[in-house]
């Protein structure tokens, strides 16, 4: 019985004759377990670091009038005031995102596992990580062409662009719970005499809920963080105001961080430090949920 | 005696029909929206640049200028910036997250290895204007002071590593990337790793393989294809990212011999220039960049999605 495992490299199955080089294969095992180990606490001690610089050079800033006015143009060259208009905007901003991307997204997702004959599936999940991987300056590009150089900048401008890049996260993680749902309970709607329609609207569209909810926090978890398709859609605010108009450009906190991390004085630095603390926490605190949330609905469904 | 019914109903309902036809229509017209959205992009953004093409054609691709003044661009530094970032980046990141891949899914105590996992998934949710930012005020003055003259003190006689150091340059834009590129290929290869069937690793520690041998004999053997997609996304994630590279590259138009200067990219240059056009022609000059890059990033997601299907179909559908 000297069958070599399928898929071997007839020169990998030369490694397992056990020679002399006992020891110097030990030693190499050794050192590429550490390397191993070493990259992974390279890794952990990268966020560590990122972490504690932004909640370290931020926490100075942090105060009541921080978070409840904008910034003031009286300083001369420092920073006054605090980033109200910037949350306000980022939350108009997800929100616009959000209404956007989690129908469509959600349609995308029973289309491509409910509806869809297998190849036109194919062709459209290749097409939503198409998006996934679109660079979001050019996503911001594309909406300022088609909005923006007739119509200017605004929130709408910007949330659909935020969209575009929440769109196939939302759907993939859609269409993953979707798959999750038993076929019995398809079968159950079905020998019920239900049409189709409604075994998915009123069985299986509710059994999939709560992952769907959770794919779409991870959505804006992401897009909540992102400056570089703002820049072109709405970047040209006024900040020392805050504004609820979906119309107008809105400042937003990614942007607030891109702006003051330029300027010259410490006091803009300190801002963009606490407002990436705010960011972050923000955006750290709704991944984690969203990723222990879609756990606890993946493991409803596979039970 | 209740009454069987003898026969089926004939058809189904009028209103039933109506509401699947219209399920699949809605649905439909949403999937096809998708596709639509691809083209749209690509229609628009080479609309765009039309008047760009027009005026400097494809030795748009081969000038490295950047002159809003005389209007004259061209695109070579911003592609020669955006290879020379991504390479590096790439060169640093791929064995590090295979590394970690390897690391947890191989050799990590089970108790730590869910947290791990959690903590390397973190770094990627990290937005890239607070790793920017971090790479201004933090890595920016670590690499003037302490990275960059340690560097040239061992390799400062290639040309490479030579000149003086800097806070923002290439080399500062490529660390950048290369921390956001980690968690992407680490991901994508630890999925690979925990699917390599465990008769196969059996087989080989059964030969008396150590644990590297099992992890270079079968292990990296079997996934190899699907490493190079995870890598080729990496890669797609670093010539992509924007705002970061705006922030600590330096945003120069020159082709930079030195990995210590300044240098910018396709996005970085765009993303740069947001403020504002002097003209027409810059701002289809914009457009030109951003279709350049939106070529890369297509052909460069198509081929990793391609690489990525196959290995599924050929490892996963098999068994």
């Amino acid at each position: 019985m000297s069958t070599t495992p399928p898929n071997i490299d007839p020169r990998a199955a030369a490694l397992f004759q056990t020679d002399g080089r006992l020891r110097r294969r030990r030693i190499v095992n050794r050192l590429m377990e550490a390397l191993g180990t070493i990259a992974s606490l390279a890794a952990v001690a990268v966020l560590v670091i990122v972490v504690a610089s932004v909640v370290k050079n931020g926490w100075g800033a942090f105060s009541v009038e921080f978070f409840t006015t904008s910034p003031s143009l009286s300083g001369f060259g420092t920073a006054e005031g605090g980033i109200l208009s910037s949350i306000v905007g980022s939350i108009l901003l997800v929100v616009i995102a959000t209404i956007f991307a989690l129908p469509i997204g959600v349609l995308v997702a029973i289309f491509v596992s409910e509806v869809a004959p297998r190849k036109v599936a194919d062709v459209i999940r290749l097409a939503l990580d198409v998006i996934n991987g679109l660079p979001t300056i050019v996503t911001g590009i594309f909406i300022f062409s088609v909005l923006v150089l007739a119509q200017g900048q605004s929130a709408i401008a910007g949330g659909l662009a935020l969209a575009i890049i929440g769109l196939p996260l939302i759907a993939r993680s859609a269409q993953e719970v979707l798959r999750l749902v038993p076929t019995s309970y398809r079968e159950a709607g079905l020998a019920l005499g239900a049409p189709r329609w409604r075994t998915i609207l009123g069985v299986i569209l509710p059994t999939s809920l709560g992952g769907i909810l959770t794919g779409t926090t991870l959505a804006i978890a992401r897009v909540a963080g992102e400056t570089a398709p703002l820049l072109f859609t709405t970047s040209l605010a006024v900040t020392t105001s805050v504004t609820w108009d979906p119309t107008q450009p809105v400042q937003s906190m990614p942007l607030t961080i891109f702006q003051y991390a330029e300027q010259p004085d410490p006091s803009f630095h300190e801002q963009a430090w606490a407002t990436g603390a705010v960011l972050l926490a923000f955006v750290l605190v709704v991944s984690l949920i969203s990723k222990f949330l879609l756990a606890r609905s993946r493991r409803k469904l596979t039970q | 005696m209740t009454a069987v019914p003898t026969e089926f109903p004939a058809g189904r309902r009028f209103g039933d029909r109506i509401g699947d036809n219209a399920l699949y229509a809605i649905t439909a017209a949403a999937g096809a929206g998708v596709v639509v959205l691809i083209g749209a992009v690509a229609w628009k953004v080479f609309d765009g640049s039309s008047l760009a093409f027009s005026d400097f054609g494809l030795g748009f691709l081969v000038h490295s200028v950047w002159d809003p003044v005389h209007n004259e661009f061209g695109a070579l530094s911003f592609i020669y910036g955006t290879a020379v970032t991504s390479f590096i980046a790439l060169l640093l990141a791929a064995p590090i997250a295979i590394g970690i891949a390897l690391y947890l899914t191989e050799l990590a105590p089970r108790a730590i290895r869910e947290t791990v996992g959690a903590l390397v998934e973190m770094l990627a949710a990290i937005p890239s204007v607070i790793l920017g930012l971090w790479g201004i005020l933090v890595l920016g003055p670590f690499m003037l002071n302490h990275l960059e003259p340690w560097l040239q003190s061992f390799l400062g006689w290639i040309p490479l590593f030579s000149g003086d150091p800097s806070q923002k340059g290439i080399l500062s834009a490529s660390i950048v990337l290369t921390i956001m590129a980690v968690p992407i290929i680490a991901s994508v290869a630890r999925e690979l790793f925990v699917r390599v069937p465990a008769e196969l690793k059996d087989g080989a520690r059964a030969l008396g393989a150590t644990r590297w041998e099992v992890v270079r004999g079968v292990v990296l053997q079997y996934t190899r294809a699907g490493l190079g997609a995870a890598v080729i996304l990496g890669l797609g994630r670093a010539l992509g990212e924007a705002i970061a590279v705006t922030q600590v590259i330096g945003g120069t138009v020159n082709i930079p011999s030195s990995l210590f200067e300044s240098g910018d990219t396709l996005a970085s240059r765009i993303a740069a220039q947001y403020q504002g056009s002097a003209s027409n022609l810059q701002t289809s000059s914009l457009f030109y960049l951003a279709a350049i890059l939106l070529v890369f990033s297509l052909i460069i997601n198509l081929i990793a999605q391609l690489i990525v299907r196959r290995f599924e179909h050929t490892h996963i559908g098999a068994s």
